[in-house]
C-alpha cells in the first residue's frame, strides 16, 4: 500500500488524515484556515452560543477585503453602516479569540488569496480552507486548498478539522509552448470552456505539463483559482523550483537549517511518476488564443477571433436555453465578432488577476495611450504590498497617465459588495472570475478576459487582439 | 437542525440550469452578521421586475411569485444548481423560505455540503425524470411531491416512483438532525494525539519565523 505510487493530492491528504471511520467521513486536520469579514460573524456567534472556543487561533488569520471602500477617504469612514459594522465585527471576534488581523490600513491587508501567498504564510503541503470559494488558488503551491460553507468555518475554528469525504482525482495536462500574447488567464478560460463549469465537480485538479511548469507562480495561482469555475475541490500544482523560489525570504518562510529541511519535504510531495488518476486531459497549449467569455456562466467562452456563438447548434435542450437566456442577459447577438463588442468599463483586479505580475503586463500594453474616451476603467491591486510594489516600479503613473483610476487594494468590482458596482447594462471587461447575471452590479454585463485583453479593451474601446498589439497600437484605431 | 425523515409538500419548478449562489441570494445581503432572516431575499433580483416603471416591484412571471406555489416546501430545478460562491447564506435564504428539499440532475459541491449542514436534502435525479417532474409541478395544480429520506424515494401520486442514492452517514445525520461539531468531538482524544505529531512538522506551519522564536 504505501509503496503504490501516489498523487500530489493523495499525499497531502494522507498526511492530514486523523482519524477514518468506517462508514464516515474522514477526519482532515487543517493547517491555515484564513478569515474574513463575509463568511466569519456567524461562525463565531455560534462558538459563543455553544461555549466553544478557537482551537489553534496560530492557525488562523484574517483580513478585511470583501466591503472595504477602494477610495483612501472612504476607508476609515465606511459610510454603508451593516458593511460597517460587519468590519467591526471580524475586528471585535479576532481581538475575543487572539487571531492575528490584518486590518484596513496596514501594510499586509489585501484580498485574503493573495496576502497569503505573499507574506509566505501558504507553503507547499498545506491543508489550507477559507469561507471563499477561490481558496483554490492556494494550491498553486501544492497545498490542497479548498473553499468552505460558514458552518464549517465554525468547524475549524472549534476543532481544525473538517469531515470530509474522499475526492476524486483529475489530472490536465497543459503541454507546449503558450503562444505570445496568451496567458495563465486564457489556458484556464480554455479549460472551463472545454469540460464546462461543472467538467470537475467532486474532483481535486491537477493540473501539469510544460505549460504550467513554465508559469510563474502568479500565473499558476491565476489558473488554481478558477478551478472552482470548472466545479472542481480544489486545484493543485507541484511545487518545484519556481515555488520555493517564490517562497524564499518571506515574511513566514522558514530560514537557514529549517528552510532546508523545509524544501526537502515539500521536494517529496509531486506526484510520482506512475500515479493512477480517475481522470485525465491533455490540453495542447500552442493551440491556445486569447479568450473573452460572451455569456453569463464561466464556461461560456470563446477565443477573440471569433463571434458570439448561435444558440442554435447547441444540441440539449436545457442549454440551449440557457444560452439564450444569456445572451438576452448579456444583449449579444448571434454572429457578432467578439472584437466589435464595444465596451463600457474595465475592471482589473480580483484575486485571479491582480497581483504584480498582471499589474506589470497590464501596464505594458496601457504605456503610451489613453483609455477611450467613452470608457472608465480602474485598476485595484490585490493587497497593499502589491500596491506598494507597483508605485515603487512607477507602474501606477502609466496607468494614471492612461487614464485609469489607481484604487486603494480589495475585491471592489469582482463582486461589487463595496461601492464599486456596474450600473445596469453597463458592460465591462473584467479580469475576475465570474460573470453572473448580476456579479458585478443588478443588470451589469461582465466579459472575463485577461489583463492584457482587459487593457487593451480599455484604450480601443473594444475587445482587441493583444496578439497584434504591436500593429494595433500604431494605428488611428486608438485614441 | 431540524430532522428530516419523510415529508409531503407542494414542489416549485425553477426550469433553470446552473443556477449559482448569486443568484440564489445576491452580495447585498452578505453583510448582515446574523444567520436568519435571508428568506425574503431569495432570489431577490429574479423575483423583482429589473426595468421601465414598474422595476422594483414583483415580477409575477417569476415561478416562486405565483399565488399557486406559495408554500412549497421541494423546489425542482436543472443541472449543477447551486454553482459559484460559497456562501452558507444560499442554504439559510432556502431553508428560510421553507424549502426542505431541492431536486435535480447534479449540485455543486460546496452548496452539497452547506445544504446538509441545514437540514436541507439534495436529492439527484436523472435528467429524465427532473424533466418530468418540472413538466408535472408546471402543469398539475396543487402538485405534491412525497420525499423520504428513510426510504430514499420520491413519489408522487401519478405514479412517479423515483429511488436516490445518499452517503449513508449524511443520511443519518440528516434524519438526526446532528451537529458536525459535537461528532467530531467524538474523536477529541484522536485528534489531540494526531495535532501533536502533527505540530512537529514545521514547514506546514503558517507564520514559521513567529512559531520559532
Ligand atoms: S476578489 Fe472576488 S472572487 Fe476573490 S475573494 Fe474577493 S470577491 Fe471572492
Amino acid at each position: 500500500m504505501s509503496n503504490q505510487p501516489k498523487t500530489l493530492f493523495e499525499k497531502v491528504w494522507n498526511q492530514h488524515v486523523v482519524v477514518s471511520p468506517q462508514g464516515e467521513p474522514t477526519l482532515i486536520y487543517i493547517d491555515l484556515q484564513l478569515l474574513h469579514e463575509v463568511t466569519s460573524p456567524q461562525a463565531f456567534e455560534g462558538l459563543r452560543l455553544t461555549g466553544r472556543t478557537v482551537r489553534r487561533p496560530d492557525r488562523c488569520i484574517a483580513t478585511i477585503d470583501h466591503n472595504v471602500p477602494t477610495v483612501l477617504a472612504e476607508r476609515f469612514n465606511i459610510v454603508d453602516q451593516i458593511a460597517a459594522k460587519q468590519i467591526a465585527t471580524l475586528r471585535a471576534n479576532c481581538k475575543e479569540f487572539g487571531i492575528q488581523l490584518f486590518d484596513i490600513g496596514s501594510r499586509e491587508q489585501g484580498i485574503v488569496h493573495v496576502i497569503g501567498p505573499e507574506m509566505g504564510i501558504t507553503k507547499p503541503g498545506m491543508t489550507i480552507v477559507c469561507g471563499d470559494s477561490h481558496t483554490s488558488t492556494h494550491g498553486a503551491f501544492g497545498a490542497l486548498a479548498f473553499g468552505i460553507g460558514t458552518s464549517e468555518v465554525e468547524h475549524v475554528l472549534a476543532t481544525q478539522t473538517l469531515p470530509q469525504s474522499k475526492p476524486q482525482t483529475f489530472r490536465i495536462a497543459v503541454e507546449g509552448e503558450l503562444p505570445k500574447g496568451v496567458t495563465a488567464k486564457d489556458i484556464v478560460l480554455a479549460i472551463i470552456g472545454k469540460i464546462g463549469t461543472d467538467g470537475a465537480t467532486g474532483c481535486v485538479i491537477e493540473f501539469a505539463g510544460s505549460a504550467i511548469r513554465a508559469l510563474s507562480m502568479e500565473g499558476r495561482m491565476t489558473i488554481c483559482n478558477m478551478s472552482i469555475e470548472a466545479g472542481a475541490r480544489a486545484g493543485m500544482i507541484a511545487p518545484d523550483e519556481t515555488t520555493f523560489a517564490y517562497l524564499k525570504g518571506r515574511r513566514y518562510s522558514p530560514q537557514g537549517a529549517e528552510w532546508d529541511a523545509a524544501v526537502a519535504a515539500w521536494s517529496q510531495l509531486p506526484s510520482d511518476p506512475d500515479a493512477k488518476f480517475d481522470r485525465e486531459l491533455v490540453i495542447d497549449a500552442t493551440t491556445l488564443v486569447p479568450y473573452v467569455s460572451w455569456g453569463t456562466s464561466p464556461g461560456m467562452v470563446a477565443p477573440i477571433t471569433a463571434s458570439v456563438p448561435n444558440p442554435a447548434d447547441t444540441p440539449n435542450e436545457s442549454d440551449r436555453r440557457a444560452f439564450e437566456r444569456a445572451l438576452e442577459y448579456m444583449d449579444l447577438k448571434a454572429g457578432t465578432p467578439l472584437d466589435e463588442i464595444q465596451i463600457d468599463r474595465v475592471f482589473i483586479g480580483s484575486c485571479t488577476n491582480s497581483r504584480i505580475e498582471d499589474l506589470r503586463a497590464a501596464a505594458a500594453i496601457a504605456k503610451g495611450h489613453h483609455v477611450s474616451t467613452h470608457v472608465s476603467a480602474m485598476v485595484v491591486p490585490g493587497s497593499q504590498a502589491v500596491k506598494d510594489q507597483a508605485e515603487v516600479e512607477g507602474l501606477d503613473l502609466i496607468f494614471k497617465a492612461a487614464g485609469f483610476d489607481w484604487r486603494e487594494p480589495g475585491c471592489s468590482m469582482c463582486l461589487g459588495m463595496n461601492p464599486d458596482i456596474l450600473t445596469p447594462g453597463e458592460r465591462c471587461a473584467s479580469t475576475s472570475n465570474r460573470n453572473f447575471e448580476g456579479r458585478q452590479g443588478r443588470g451589469g454585463r461582465t466579459h472575463l478576459v485577461s489583463p492584457e485583453m482587459a487593457a487593451a479593451a480599455a484604450i480601443t474601446g473594444h475587445f482587441t487582439d493583444v496578439r497584434n498589439w504591436a500593429e494595433i497600437s500604431q494605428t488611428a484605431e486608438v485614441n | 437542525m431540524e430532522p428530516f425523515k419523510t415529508i409531503t409538500a407542494l414542489a416549485a419548478p425553477l426550469d433553470r440550469v446552473n443556477v449559482d449562489t448569486d443568484q440564489i441570494i445576491p452580495k447585498q445581503f452578505l453583510k448582515r452578521i446574523e444567520r436568519s432572516g435571508y428568506g425574503e431575499f431569495l432570489f431577490f433580483d429574479w423575483r423583482r421586475i429589473q426595468e421601465g416603471p414598474n422595476a422594483g416591484s414583483p415580477d409575477p412571471s417569476f415561478v416562486l411569485n405565483e399565488p399557486r406555489y406559495a408554500g412549497a416546501k421541494i423546489l425542482i430545478a436543472g443541472k449543477n444548481f447551486g454553482c459559484g460562491s460559497s456562501r452558507e447564506h444560499a442554504a439559510w435564504a432556502l431553508s428560510d423560505f421553507g424549502f426542505r428539499a431541492v431536486i435535480a440532475p447534479t449540485f455543486a459541491d460546496i452548496f452539497f455540503s452547506n445544504a446538509g449542514k441545514n437540514g436541507i436534502v439534495l436529492i439527484k435525479l436523472s435528467e429524465e425524470d427532473v424533466a418530468l417532474l418540472l413538466d408535472r409541478a408546471a402543469q398539475t395544480p396543487n402538485y405534491e411531491l412525497t420525499v423520504s429520506l428513510e426510504n430514499q424515494t420520491v413519489t408522487d401520486t401519478q405514479g412517479f416512483h423515483a429511488t436516490f442514492e445518499i452517503d449513508p452517514f449524511r443520511k443519518f445525520c440528516l434524519t438526526e438532525g446532528l451537529d458536525d461539531i459535537g461528532l467530531t468531538l467524538r474523536h477529541a482524544a484522536a485528534l489531540d494525539t494526531f495535532e501533536k505529531q502533527h505540530d512537529q512538522a514545521n514547514w506546514l506551519k503558517p507564520k514559521f519565523s513567529e512559531a520559532s522564536v
